[in-house]
Protein backbone atom coordinates (compact mmCIF):
# COMPACT_ATOMS: atom_id res chain seq x y z
CA UNK A 1 0.00 0.00 0.00
CA UNK A 2 1.28 3.43 -0.96
CA UNK A 3 1.17 6.23 1.60
CA UNK A 4 0.61 8.82 -1.13
CA UNK A 5 -2.91 10.21 -0.73
CA UNK A 6 -5.37 9.60 -3.55
CA UNK A 7 -5.42 12.19 -6.30
CA UNK A 8 -8.91 13.66 -6.51
CA UNK A 9 -8.14 16.12 -9.31
CA UNK A 10 -5.42 15.77 -11.96
CA UNK A 11 -5.15 18.53 -14.53
CA UNK A 12 -2.47 18.26 -17.18
CA UNK A 13 -1.71 20.84 -19.87
CA UNK A 14 -5.22 22.27 -19.85
CA UNK A 15 -5.82 24.66 -22.76
CA UNK A 16 -8.95 26.63 -23.57
CA UNK A 17 -9.23 29.13 -26.41
CA UNK A 18 -12.29 31.24 -27.20
CA UNK A 19 -11.65 32.02 -30.84
CA UNK A 20 -8.33 33.83 -30.90
CA UNK A 21 -8.44 34.58 -27.17
CA UNK A 22 -6.33 32.20 -25.11
CA UNK A 23 -8.06 32.01 -21.72
CA UNK A 24 -6.02 29.05 -20.47
CA UNK A 25 -2.65 28.12 -21.97
CA UNK A 26 -1.11 25.41 -19.84
CA UNK A 27 -2.63 24.78 -16.43
CA UNK A 28 -1.39 21.82 -14.40
CA UNK A 29 -2.13 20.82 -10.82
CA UNK A 30 -3.10 17.94 -8.57
CA UNK A 31 -5.48 17.96 -5.62
CA UNK A 32 -5.22 15.15 -3.06
CA UNK A 33 -7.95 13.69 -0.87
CA UNK A 34 -8.35 15.74 2.31
CA UNK A 35 -6.74 18.89 0.90
CA UNK A 36 -8.07 22.36 1.34
CA UNK A 37 -6.60 23.46 -1.93
CA UNK A 38 -6.09 27.15 -2.68
CA UNK A 39 -6.51 28.15 -6.31
CA UNK A 40 -4.92 31.55 -6.82
CA UNK A 41 -4.32 33.95 -9.64
CA UNK A 42 -4.96 37.59 -10.56
CA UNK A 43 -8.11 38.62 -12.42
CA UNK A 44 -8.12 37.13 -15.90
CA UNK A 45 -5.55 34.47 -15.01
CA UNK A 46 -7.91 31.68 -16.07
CA UNK A 47 -9.18 30.45 -12.70
CA UNK A 48 -12.87 30.54 -13.52
CA UNK A 49 -12.28 29.04 -16.96
CA UNK A 50 -10.34 26.18 -15.36
CA UNK A 51 -13.07 25.61 -12.76
CA UNK A 52 -15.74 25.67 -15.47
CA UNK A 53 -13.76 23.12 -17.46
CA UNK A 54 -13.49 20.90 -14.36
CA UNK A 55 -17.28 21.00 -14.03
CA UNK A 56 -17.92 20.39 -17.74
CA UNK A 57 -19.47 23.82 -18.18
CA UNK A 58 -17.02 24.47 -21.00
CA UNK A 59 -15.19 22.08 -23.31
CA UNK A 60 -11.40 22.30 -23.11
CA UNK A 61 -9.53 22.92 -26.34
CA UNK A 62 -6.98 20.32 -25.25
CA UNK A 63 -5.43 18.79 -22.15
CA UNK A 64 -6.25 16.11 -19.64
CA UNK A 65 -8.88 16.51 -16.93
CA UNK A 66 -9.18 13.62 -14.51
CA UNK A 67 -11.31 13.61 -11.39
CA UNK A 68 -11.46 10.66 -9.02
CA UNK A 69 -9.03 8.94 -11.40
CA UNK A 70 -11.41 9.08 -14.36
CA UNK A 71 -11.51 11.16 -17.52
CA UNK A 72 -14.13 13.91 -17.12
CA UNK A 73 -15.45 13.88 -20.65
CA UNK A 74 -16.02 10.10 -20.60
CA UNK A 75 -17.35 9.82 -17.04
CA UNK A 76 -19.22 13.09 -16.60
CA UNK A 77 -22.16 11.77 -14.53
CA UNK A 78 -20.01 9.53 -12.30
CA UNK A 79 -17.73 12.47 -11.48
CA UNK A 80 -20.38 15.17 -11.05
CA UNK A 81 -22.28 12.98 -8.58
CA UNK A 82 -19.27 13.30 -6.29
CA UNK A 83 -18.87 17.06 -6.54
CA UNK A 84 -20.66 19.97 -4.91
CA UNK A 85 -19.85 23.42 -6.22
CA UNK A 86 -20.45 27.13 -6.31
CA UNK A 87 -19.27 28.76 -9.53
CA UNK A 88 -18.64 32.50 -9.11
CA UNK A 89 -21.84 33.61 -7.37
CA UNK A 90 -24.55 31.37 -6.00
CA UNK A 91 -27.60 32.06 -8.13
CA UNK A 92 -30.93 30.45 -7.33
CA UNK A 93 -34.50 30.49 -8.59
CA UNK A 94 -35.60 33.73 -6.98
CA UNK A 95 -39.29 32.90 -7.22
CA UNK A 96 -38.81 29.70 -5.18
CA UNK A 97 -38.20 29.26 -1.47
CA UNK A 98 -34.81 28.23 -0.05
CA UNK A 99 -36.01 24.68 0.64
CA UNK A 100 -37.57 24.29 -2.83
CA UNK A 101 -34.27 25.40 -4.39
CA UNK A 102 -32.34 22.86 -2.35
CA UNK A 103 -34.86 20.13 -3.23
CA UNK A 104 -34.57 20.91 -6.95
CA UNK A 105 -30.77 20.63 -6.96
CA UNK A 106 -30.81 17.58 -4.69
CA UNK A 107 -33.18 15.81 -7.08
CA UNK A 108 -30.78 16.53 -9.96
CA UNK A 109 -27.89 15.20 -7.91
CA UNK A 110 -29.62 11.83 -7.82
CA UNK A 111 -30.59 11.81 -4.16
CA UNK A 112 -34.04 11.79 -2.62
CA UNK A 113 -33.77 14.03 0.39
CA UNK A 114 -36.42 14.34 3.04
CA UNK A 115 -37.71 17.73 4.12
CA UNK A 116 -36.04 17.19 7.52
CA UNK A 117 -32.62 16.66 5.87
CA UNK A 118 -33.11 19.79 3.77
CA UNK A 119 -33.98 21.73 6.93
CA UNK A 120 -30.96 20.26 8.73
CA UNK A 121 -28.58 21.39 5.99
CA UNK A 122 -30.15 24.84 5.88
CA UNK A 123 -29.70 25.02 9.65
CA UNK A 124 -26.07 23.86 9.31
CA UNK A 125 -25.27 26.91 7.15
CA UNK A 126 -27.00 29.25 9.59
CA UNK A 127 -30.26 29.92 7.76
CA UNK A 128 -32.63 28.31 10.25
CA UNK A 129 -36.05 29.89 10.11
CA UNK A 130 -35.66 31.09 6.50
CA UNK A 131 -36.42 27.74 4.83
CA UNK A 132 -39.76 28.83 3.40
CA UNK A 133 -38.72 32.36 2.45
CA UNK A 134 -38.30 33.14 -1.22
CA UNK A 135 -34.67 33.58 -2.27
CA UNK A 136 -35.67 36.90 -3.86
CA UNK A 137 -35.42 38.52 -0.44
CA UNK A 138 -32.07 37.00 0.51
CA UNK A 139 -28.92 39.09 0.96
CA UNK A 140 -25.71 38.14 -0.85
CA UNK A 141 -24.35 36.55 2.32
CA UNK A 142 -27.48 34.46 2.76
CA UNK A 143 -27.26 33.29 -0.85
CA UNK A 144 -23.62 32.30 -0.25
CA UNK A 145 -24.73 30.21 2.72
CA UNK A 146 -27.55 28.68 0.71
CA UNK A 147 -24.98 27.99 -2.01
CA UNK A 148 -22.92 26.00 0.47
CA UNK A 149 -26.05 24.16 1.62
CA UNK A 150 -26.68 23.25 -2.00
CA UNK A 151 -23.14 21.89 -2.36
CA UNK A 152 -23.62 19.62 0.67
CA UNK A 153 -27.07 18.24 0.08
CA UNK A 154 -25.91 15.12 -1.79
CA UNK A 155 -22.92 14.55 0.52
CA UNK A 156 -20.19 15.00 -2.13
CA UNK A 157 -16.54 14.02 -1.65
CA UNK A 158 -15.17 17.12 -3.37
CA UNK A 159 -16.41 20.67 -2.87
CA UNK A 160 -15.40 23.38 -5.34
CA UNK A 161 -15.93 26.93 -4.14
CA UNK A 162 -15.20 29.71 -6.60
CA UNK A 163 -14.76 33.00 -4.74
CA UNK A 164 -17.09 32.02 -1.87
CA UNK A 165 -16.34 35.09 0.23
CA UNK A 166 -16.75 37.75 -2.46
CA UNK A 167 -19.04 40.53 -1.27
CA UNK A 168 -19.31 39.25 2.28
CA UNK A 169 -18.82 41.38 5.40
CA UNK A 170 -16.00 40.43 7.82
CA UNK A 171 -18.30 38.29 9.98
CA UNK A 172 -19.59 36.54 6.86
CA UNK A 173 -16.02 35.81 5.75
CA UNK A 174 -15.19 34.31 9.15
CA UNK A 175 -18.38 32.22 9.10
CA UNK A 176 -17.62 30.82 5.65
CA UNK A 177 -14.01 30.12 6.68
CA UNK A 178 -15.21 28.22 9.74
CA UNK A 179 -17.70 26.31 7.62
CA UNK A 180 -14.94 25.24 5.22
CA UNK A 181 -12.73 24.11 8.09
CA UNK A 182 -15.66 22.23 9.57
CA UNK A 183 -16.25 20.48 6.23
CA UNK A 184 -12.67 19.28 6.14
CA UNK A 185 -12.18 18.45 9.78
CA UNK A 186 -15.57 17.03 10.74
CA UNK A 187 -16.92 15.77 7.42
CA UNK A 188 -13.63 14.77 5.77
CA UNK A 189 -14.31 16.67 2.55
CA UNK A 190 -11.76 17.74 -0.01
CA UNK A 191 -12.18 21.43 -0.80
CA UNK A 192 -10.89 23.40 -3.78
CA UNK A 193 -11.11 27.06 -2.96
CA UNK A 194 -10.57 29.90 -5.38
CA UNK A 195 -10.28 33.28 -3.75
CA UNK A 196 -8.86 36.74 -4.18
CA UNK A 197 -8.45 37.09 -0.44
CA UNK A 198 -4.96 35.70 0.00
CA UNK A 199 -5.02 35.89 3.78
CA UNK A 200 -8.03 33.56 3.71
CA UNK A 201 -6.17 30.99 1.64
CA UNK A 202 -3.13 31.35 3.85
CA UNK A 203 -5.23 30.70 6.94
CA UNK A 204 -6.99 27.57 5.81
CA UNK A 205 -5.34 26.03 2.72
CA UNK A 206 -3.02 23.05 3.02
CA UNK A 207 -1.86 23.15 -0.60
CA UNK A 208 -2.15 25.71 -3.37
CA UNK A 209 -1.51 26.51 -7.00
CA UNK A 210 -0.88 29.95 -8.44
CA UNK A 211 -1.69 30.58 -12.09
CA UNK A 212 -1.07 33.65 -14.21
CA UNK A 213 -1.86 34.41 -17.83
CA UNK A 214 -3.39 30.96 -18.20
CA UNK A 215 -0.31 29.07 -16.98
CA UNK A 216 0.61 27.37 -13.75
CA UNK A 217 3.42 29.24 -12.02
CA UNK A 218 3.84 27.21 -8.87
CA UNK A 219 2.05 24.54 -6.82
CA UNK A 220 2.82 22.78 -3.57
CA UNK A 221 2.07 22.74 0.12
CA UNK A 222 1.46 26.18 1.61
CA UNK A 223 4.03 25.72 4.38
CA UNK A 224 6.77 24.50 1.99
CA UNK A 225 6.22 27.35 -0.44
CA UNK A 226 6.06 30.08 2.15
CA UNK A 227 8.75 28.86 4.53
CA UNK A 228 11.29 28.89 1.73
CA UNK A 229 10.71 32.62 1.43
CA UNK A 230 12.19 35.49 3.42
CA UNK A 231 9.44 36.94 5.59
CA UNK A 232 8.55 40.46 6.57
CA UNK A 233 8.16 40.24 10.35
CA UNK A 234 6.99 42.86 12.80
CA UNK A 235 8.62 42.81 16.29
CA UNK A 236 6.80 44.82 18.96
CA UNK A 237 9.44 45.71 21.55
CA UNK A 238 10.25 48.31 24.20
CA UNK A 239 13.70 49.57 23.19
CA UNK A 240 13.87 50.37 19.49
CA UNK A 241 17.33 52.01 19.40
CA UNK A 242 19.04 49.16 21.23
CA UNK A 243 17.19 46.58 19.09
CA UNK A 244 18.35 48.34 15.89
CA UNK A 245 21.96 48.19 17.07
CA UNK A 246 21.61 44.45 17.79
CA UNK A 247 20.08 43.81 14.34
CA UNK A 248 22.84 45.77 12.57
CA UNK A 249 25.72 44.27 14.54
CA UNK A 250 24.52 40.68 14.48
CA UNK A 251 25.76 38.17 11.94
CA UNK A 252 22.19 37.04 11.14
CA UNK A 253 22.03 39.06 7.88
CA UNK A 254 18.70 40.75 8.65
CA UNK A 255 17.48 43.82 6.75
CA UNK A 256 15.51 46.60 8.38
CA UNK A 257 12.37 47.51 6.39
CA UNK A 258 10.94 50.26 8.63
CA UNK A 259 10.45 51.30 12.22
CA UNK A 260 7.97 53.03 14.54
CA UNK A 261 8.33 53.92 18.22
CA UNK A 262 7.30 50.40 19.26
CA UNK A 263 7.83 48.26 16.14
CA UNK A 264 10.63 47.03 13.91
CA UNK A 265 9.69 45.63 10.53
CA UNK A 266 12.43 43.22 9.38
CA UNK A 267 13.21 41.02 6.35
CA UNK A 268 14.16 37.76 7.96
CA UNK A 269 14.02 34.04 7.11
CA UNK A 270 11.78 31.88 9.27
CA UNK A 271 14.56 29.90 11.01
CA UNK A 272 16.26 33.13 12.20
CA UNK A 273 13.18 34.45 14.05
CA UNK A 274 13.82 32.46 17.31
CA UNK A 275 17.56 33.38 17.18
CA UNK A 276 16.79 37.08 16.96
CA UNK A 277 14.13 36.77 19.65
CA UNK A 278 16.71 35.14 21.97
CA UNK A 279 19.22 37.85 21.15
CA UNK A 280 16.69 40.55 22.10
CA UNK A 281 15.81 38.78 25.35
CA UNK A 282 19.48 38.20 26.27
CA UNK A 283 20.06 41.95 25.86
CA UNK A 284 17.15 42.89 28.12
CA UNK A 285 14.72 43.93 25.41
CA UNK A 286 11.12 42.95 26.09
CA UNK A 287 9.43 41.33 23.08
CA UNK A 288 5.63 41.78 23.21
CA UNK A 289 4.73 40.22 19.88
CA UNK A 290 6.22 38.73 16.71
CA UNK A 291 3.96 38.87 13.65
CA UNK A 292 4.62 37.81 10.08
CA UNK A 293 3.13 40.36 7.70
CA UNK A 294 1.10 39.17 4.67
CA UNK A 295 3.39 36.33 3.70
CA UNK A 296 1.27 34.89 0.94
CA UNK A 297 0.40 38.27 -0.48
CA UNK A 298 4.09 39.18 -0.85
CA UNK A 299 4.89 35.78 -2.29
CA UNK A 300 1.98 36.01 -4.71
CA UNK A 301 2.88 39.51 -5.89
CA UNK A 302 6.52 38.53 -6.32
CA UNK A 303 5.56 35.60 -8.54
CA UNK A 304 3.00 37.52 -10.56
CA UNK A 305 5.30 40.48 -11.21
CA UNK A 306 8.07 38.11 -12.27
CA UNK B 1 -35.06 8.10 -14.06
CA UNK B 2 -33.02 11.30 -13.94
CA UNK B 3 -34.95 12.52 -16.98
CA UNK B 4 -38.25 12.31 -15.11
CA UNK B 5 -36.78 13.96 -12.01
CA UNK B 6 -35.48 16.76 -14.19
CA UNK B 7 -38.86 17.05 -15.97
CA UNK B 8 -40.63 17.23 -12.60
CA UNK B 9 -38.27 20.08 -11.63
CA UNK B 10 -39.10 21.93 -14.83
CA UNK B 11 -42.83 21.68 -14.16
CA UNK B 12 -42.29 23.06 -10.65
CA UNK B 13 -40.33 25.99 -12.07
CA UNK B 14 -42.97 26.79 -14.72
CA UNK B 15 -45.76 26.56 -12.15
CA UNK B 16 -43.92 28.93 -9.78
CA UNK B 17 -43.00 31.56 -12.39
CA UNK B 18 -45.36 34.54 -12.39
CA UNK B 19 -44.99 34.96 -16.17
CA UNK B 20 -46.56 31.53 -16.73
CA UNK B 21 -49.90 33.01 -15.72
CA UNK B 22 -49.79 35.98 -18.09
CA UNK B 23 -50.93 33.87 -21.05
CA UNK B 24 -53.70 32.18 -19.10
CA UNK B 25 -54.85 35.56 -17.79
CA UNK B 26 -54.82 37.18 -21.22
CA UNK B 27 -56.76 34.29 -22.80
CA UNK B 28 -59.30 34.41 -19.99
CA UNK B 29 -59.84 38.16 -20.43
CA UNK B 30 -60.12 38.05 -24.24
CA UNK B 31 -62.39 35.01 -24.34
CA UNK B 32 -64.45 36.50 -21.53
CA UNK B 33 -64.93 39.70 -23.55
CA UNK B 34 -65.84 37.75 -26.71
CA UNK B 35 -68.31 35.58 -24.80
CA UNK B 36 -69.89 38.64 -23.18
CA UNK B 37 -70.13 40.47 -26.52
CA UNK B 38 -71.66 37.43 -28.20
CA UNK B 39 -74.11 37.02 -25.35
CA UNK B 40 -75.23 40.63 -25.56
CA UNK B 41 -74.95 41.36 -29.28
CA UNK B 42 -74.50 37.91 -30.86
CA UNK B 43 -77.95 37.57 -32.41
CA UNK B 44 -77.70 40.97 -34.09
CA UNK B 45 -74.19 40.13 -35.31
CA UNK B 46 -75.27 36.76 -36.74
CA UNK B 47 -78.38 38.32 -38.24
CA UNK B 48 -76.26 40.89 -40.08
CA UNK B 49 -74.09 38.14 -41.54
CA UNK B 50 -76.91 35.76 -42.50
CA UNK B 51 -79.26 38.45 -43.84
CA UNK B 52 -77.98 38.00 -47.42
CA UNK B 53 -78.16 34.21 -47.18
CA UNK B 54 -81.71 34.35 -45.98
CA UNK B 55 -82.70 35.91 -49.33
CA UNK B 56 -82.16 32.50 -50.93
CA UNK B 57 -81.95 30.04 -47.99
CA UNK B 58 -84.00 29.23 -44.96
CA UNK B 59 -81.86 28.93 -41.86
CA UNK B 60 -83.47 27.04 -39.00
CA UNK B 61 -82.40 26.16 -35.49
CA UNK B 62 -79.97 27.76 -33.06
CA UNK B 63 -77.31 29.27 -35.34
CA UNK B 64 -75.59 31.19 -32.53
CA UNK B 65 -74.57 28.17 -30.50
CA UNK B 66 -71.55 27.08 -28.47
CA UNK B 67 -69.93 25.41 -31.49
CA UNK B 68 -70.04 28.58 -33.56
CA UNK B 69 -68.75 30.64 -30.64
CA UNK B 70 -65.85 28.20 -30.13
CA UNK B 71 -65.05 28.36 -33.84
CA UNK B 72 -65.06 32.17 -33.81
CA UNK B 73 -62.83 32.24 -30.71
CA UNK B 74 -60.39 29.80 -32.30
CA UNK B 75 -60.26 31.94 -35.46
CA UNK B 76 -59.60 35.05 -33.39
CA UNK B 77 -57.10 33.72 -30.89
CA UNK B 78 -55.06 31.01 -32.54
CA UNK B 79 -52.73 33.62 -34.08
CA UNK B 80 -52.12 35.24 -30.69
CA UNK B 81 -51.84 32.23 -28.40
CA UNK B 82 -48.38 31.31 -29.81
CA UNK B 83 -47.13 34.74 -28.79
CA UNK B 84 -48.28 34.07 -25.22
CA UNK B 85 -46.71 30.61 -25.15
CA UNK B 86 -43.38 32.01 -26.29
CA UNK B 87 -43.23 34.11 -23.10
CA UNK B 88 -42.59 30.86 -21.22
CA UNK B 89 -40.95 28.54 -23.76
CA UNK B 90 -38.54 31.21 -25.05
CA UNK B 91 -37.29 31.68 -21.51
CA UNK B 92 -36.71 28.00 -20.66
CA UNK B 93 -32.97 27.92 -21.41
CA UNK B 94 -31.98 31.58 -21.78
CA UNK B 95 -33.82 32.47 -18.56
CA UNK B 96 -31.53 30.10 -16.68
CA UNK B 97 -28.57 31.87 -18.30
CA UNK B 98 -29.90 35.29 -17.34
CA UNK B 99 -30.54 34.19 -13.76
CA UNK B 100 -27.19 32.40 -13.51
CA UNK B 101 -28.82 29.14 -12.42
CA UNK B 102 -27.62 27.41 -15.58
CA UNK B 103 -24.17 27.12 -13.97
CA UNK B 104 -25.57 25.03 -11.14
CA UNK B 105 -27.98 23.15 -13.34
CA UNK B 106 -25.29 21.91 -15.71
CA UNK B 107 -22.91 20.84 -12.95
CA UNK B 108 -25.39 18.17 -11.89
CA UNK B 109 -25.01 14.56 -13.05
CA UNK B 110 -27.72 14.79 -15.69
CA UNK B 111 -26.81 14.85 -19.38
CA UNK B 112 -27.39 18.10 -21.22
CA UNK B 113 -29.66 16.32 -23.69
CA UNK B 114 -31.84 15.12 -20.82
CA UNK B 115 -31.98 18.59 -19.31
CA UNK B 116 -33.01 20.16 -22.62
CA UNK B 117 -35.59 17.47 -23.39
CA UNK B 118 -37.00 17.85 -19.86
CA UNK B 119 -37.42 21.54 -20.49
CA UNK B 120 -39.00 20.81 -23.85
CA UNK B 121 -41.45 18.33 -22.37
CA UNK B 122 -42.40 20.80 -19.64
CA UNK B 123 -42.83 23.51 -22.31
CA UNK B 124 -45.11 21.16 -24.29
CA UNK B 125 -47.04 20.47 -21.08
CA UNK B 126 -47.52 24.18 -20.53
CA UNK B 127 -48.67 24.60 -24.14
CA UNK B 128 -51.16 21.77 -23.61
CA UNK B 129 -52.52 23.42 -20.46
CA UNK B 130 -52.98 26.71 -22.36
CA UNK B 131 -54.86 24.90 -25.12
CA UNK B 132 -57.03 22.97 -22.66
CA UNK B 133 -57.88 26.26 -20.98
CA UNK B 134 -58.81 27.73 -24.35
CA UNK B 135 -60.98 24.67 -25.12
CA UNK B 136 -62.65 24.92 -21.74
CA UNK B 137 -63.45 28.61 -22.11
CA UNK B 138 -64.54 28.50 -25.72
CA UNK B 139 -66.26 25.14 -26.10
CA UNK B 140 -67.43 24.24 -22.61
CA UNK B 141 -68.42 27.70 -21.38
CA UNK B 142 -69.64 28.54 -24.91
CA UNK B 143 -72.01 25.57 -24.90
CA UNK B 144 -73.19 26.36 -21.38
CA UNK B 145 -74.05 29.92 -22.42
CA UNK B 146 -75.31 29.41 -25.96
CA UNK B 147 -76.39 25.77 -26.11
CA UNK B 148 -75.43 23.46 -28.92
CA UNK B 149 -76.37 22.98 -32.56
CA UNK B 150 -75.09 22.59 -36.09
CA UNK B 151 -72.12 24.67 -37.14
CA UNK B 152 -72.36 26.93 -40.16
CA UNK B 153 -69.01 28.14 -41.49
CA UNK B 154 -68.02 30.09 -44.54
CA UNK B 155 -65.04 28.63 -46.38
CA UNK B 156 -63.90 30.56 -49.47
CA UNK B 157 -67.42 31.88 -50.14
CA UNK B 158 -68.88 28.39 -49.73
CA UNK B 159 -71.32 27.81 -46.91
CA UNK B 160 -70.62 24.56 -45.08
CA UNK B 161 -73.15 23.20 -42.65
CA UNK B 162 -71.68 20.62 -40.26
CA UNK B 163 -74.03 18.40 -38.32
CA UNK B 164 -73.87 18.59 -34.56
CA UNK B 165 -73.12 14.84 -34.28
CA UNK B 166 -69.87 15.10 -36.23
CA UNK B 167 -68.57 18.19 -34.49
CA UNK B 168 -67.01 16.28 -31.59
CA UNK B 169 -64.28 14.60 -33.62
CA UNK B 170 -63.85 17.63 -35.85
CA UNK B 171 -63.13 19.87 -32.85
CA UNK B 172 -60.85 17.19 -31.35
CA UNK B 173 -58.82 16.96 -34.58
CA UNK B 174 -58.81 20.75 -35.00
CA UNK B 175 -57.51 21.29 -31.47
CA UNK B 176 -54.90 18.53 -31.93
CA UNK B 177 -53.65 20.18 -35.12
CA UNK B 178 -53.66 23.56 -33.41
CA UNK B 179 -51.62 21.95 -30.62
CA UNK B 180 -49.07 20.81 -33.20
CA UNK B 181 -48.83 24.39 -34.52
CA UNK B 182 -48.31 25.70 -31.01
CA UNK B 183 -45.64 23.06 -30.36
CA UNK B 184 -43.92 24.22 -33.54
CA UNK B 185 -43.73 27.76 -32.15
CA UNK B 186 -42.62 26.46 -28.74
CA UNK B 187 -39.82 24.47 -30.43
CA UNK B 188 -38.72 27.50 -32.42
CA UNK B 189 -38.49 29.63 -29.29
CA UNK B 190 -36.66 26.90 -27.36
CA UNK B 191 -34.12 26.67 -30.18
CA UNK B 192 -33.52 30.42 -30.11
CA UNK B 193 -33.34 30.15 -26.33
CA UNK B 194 -30.32 27.82 -26.66
CA UNK B 195 -28.42 30.53 -28.53
CA UNK B 196 -29.03 33.32 -26.02
CA UNK B 197 -28.21 34.20 -22.43
CA UNK B 198 -30.98 36.71 -21.90
CA UNK B 199 -34.72 36.24 -21.56
CA UNK B 200 -36.04 38.78 -24.00
CA UNK B 201 -33.93 37.93 -27.09
CA UNK B 202 -35.47 34.54 -27.97
CA UNK B 203 -39.00 35.81 -27.26
CA UNK B 204 -38.64 38.82 -29.55
CA UNK B 205 -36.81 36.82 -32.24
CA UNK B 206 -39.54 34.15 -32.31
CA UNK B 207 -42.24 36.78 -32.61
CA UNK B 208 -40.23 38.52 -35.36
CA UNK B 209 -39.87 35.25 -37.30
CA UNK B 210 -43.61 34.52 -37.02
CA UNK B 211 -44.47 38.02 -38.26
CA UNK B 212 -41.87 37.87 -41.06
CA UNK B 213 -42.92 34.42 -42.27
CA UNK B 214 -46.61 35.39 -42.11
CA UNK B 215 -45.90 38.40 -44.31
CA UNK B 216 -43.74 36.34 -46.71
CA UNK B 217 -46.47 33.70 -46.86
CA UNK B 218 -49.11 36.23 -47.75
CA UNK B 219 -47.17 38.27 -50.34
CA UNK B 220 -48.24 37.62 -53.92
CA UNK B 221 -44.71 37.76 -55.35
CA UNK B 222 -43.69 35.10 -57.92
CA UNK B 223 -40.18 34.79 -56.45
CA UNK B 224 -41.63 33.75 -53.08
CA UNK B 225 -44.10 31.21 -54.41
CA UNK B 226 -41.52 28.42 -54.35
CA UNK B 227 -40.85 28.80 -50.62
CA UNK B 228 -44.34 29.71 -49.45
CA UNK B 229 -45.63 26.10 -49.25
CA UNK B 230 -42.77 25.29 -46.84
CA UNK B 231 -43.19 28.24 -44.46
CA UNK B 232 -44.48 26.85 -41.18
CA UNK B 233 -46.70 29.90 -40.67
CA UNK B 234 -48.72 28.86 -43.75
CA UNK B 235 -49.59 25.62 -41.96
CA UNK B 236 -50.46 27.02 -38.57
CA UNK B 237 -54.10 27.39 -39.53
CA UNK B 238 -54.33 23.80 -40.78
CA UNK B 239 -56.89 23.16 -38.03
CA UNK B 240 -59.44 24.92 -40.27
CA UNK B 241 -59.32 22.00 -42.74
CA UNK B 242 -61.32 19.98 -40.22
CA UNK B 243 -64.27 22.28 -40.77
CA UNK B 244 -64.37 21.64 -44.52
CA UNK B 245 -66.60 19.12 -46.22
CA UNK B 246 -65.27 16.92 -47.70
CA UNK B 247 -62.08 16.83 -45.65
CA UNK B 248 -58.99 17.87 -47.66
CA UNK B 249 -56.98 14.84 -46.48
CA UNK B 250 -53.98 15.62 -48.71
CA UNK B 251 -53.70 19.19 -47.39
CA UNK B 252 -54.07 17.99 -43.80
CA UNK B 253 -51.26 15.43 -44.08
CA UNK B 254 -49.09 17.91 -45.96
CA UNK B 255 -49.44 20.52 -43.21
CA UNK B 256 -48.92 18.03 -40.40
CA UNK B 257 -45.85 16.64 -42.22
CA UNK B 258 -44.30 20.07 -42.73
CA UNK B 259 -44.94 21.05 -39.10
CA UNK B 260 -43.43 17.77 -37.84
CA UNK B 261 -40.34 18.15 -40.05
CA UNK B 262 -39.85 21.68 -38.68
CA UNK B 263 -40.29 20.46 -35.09
CA UNK B 264 -37.83 17.57 -35.43
CA UNK B 265 -35.29 19.71 -37.32
CA UNK B 266 -35.42 22.58 -34.84
CA UNK B 267 -35.22 20.24 -31.86
CA UNK B 268 -32.14 18.57 -33.36
CA UNK B 269 -30.50 22.01 -33.79
CA UNK B 270 -31.41 22.91 -30.19
CA UNK B 271 -29.91 19.69 -28.78
CA UNK B 272 -26.75 20.06 -30.91
CA UNK B 273 -26.24 23.66 -29.79
CA UNK B 274 -27.06 23.06 -26.12
CA UNK B 275 -24.68 20.09 -25.85
CA UNK B 276 -21.80 22.14 -27.19
CA UNK B 277 -22.60 25.40 -25.50
CA UNK B 278 -19.86 26.88 -23.33
CA UNK B 279 -21.47 28.27 -20.19
CA UNK B 280 -19.85 31.65 -19.69
CA UNK B 281 -22.65 33.56 -17.95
Amino acid sequence: MSDTPEKIIEIKHLVKHFGKFKAVEDVNFDVFRGDIFGFLGPNGAGKSTTIRAMLSLIRPTSGELKLFGKDLLKNRSYILQRIGCIVEKPDFYKYLSAEKNIEIFARLSGVDVSKSKVHKIIEFVGLKGRERDKVNGFSHGMKQRLGIAQTLVHDPELIILDEPTTGLDPQGIIDIRNLILQLKNEHNKTVLLSSHILSEIELIATRLVIINKGKTIVQGSVSDLLNAQELVVSFTIDNIEKAKQIVQSSSLNITLESETSTNLLLHISQEKIPLLNKLFCDNGINVFSIEAKRKLEDYFLKLISA
Amino acid sequence: MMFWKSTYNEFIKIAAKPRSYIGIGVISVIVGIILYAMYKEGHGFIGAITWRMEQSLTLEGNILNGNLVAYIILQTLIIHVPLLIVLVTGDLVSGEGAMGTIRLLLTKPVSRTNILLSKYLAGCGYTFVMLVWLVFLSLVIGKLLFGTGDLIVLNDDVIVVLQQQELGWRFACAFSTAFLSLIMVATLSLTFSCFADNSIGPIVTTMAVIILFTILGALNVPALQKIQPYLFTNHMSAWRYFFEDPLPIGKIFNSIGILLIHIVGLLAIAVYKFKRKDILS
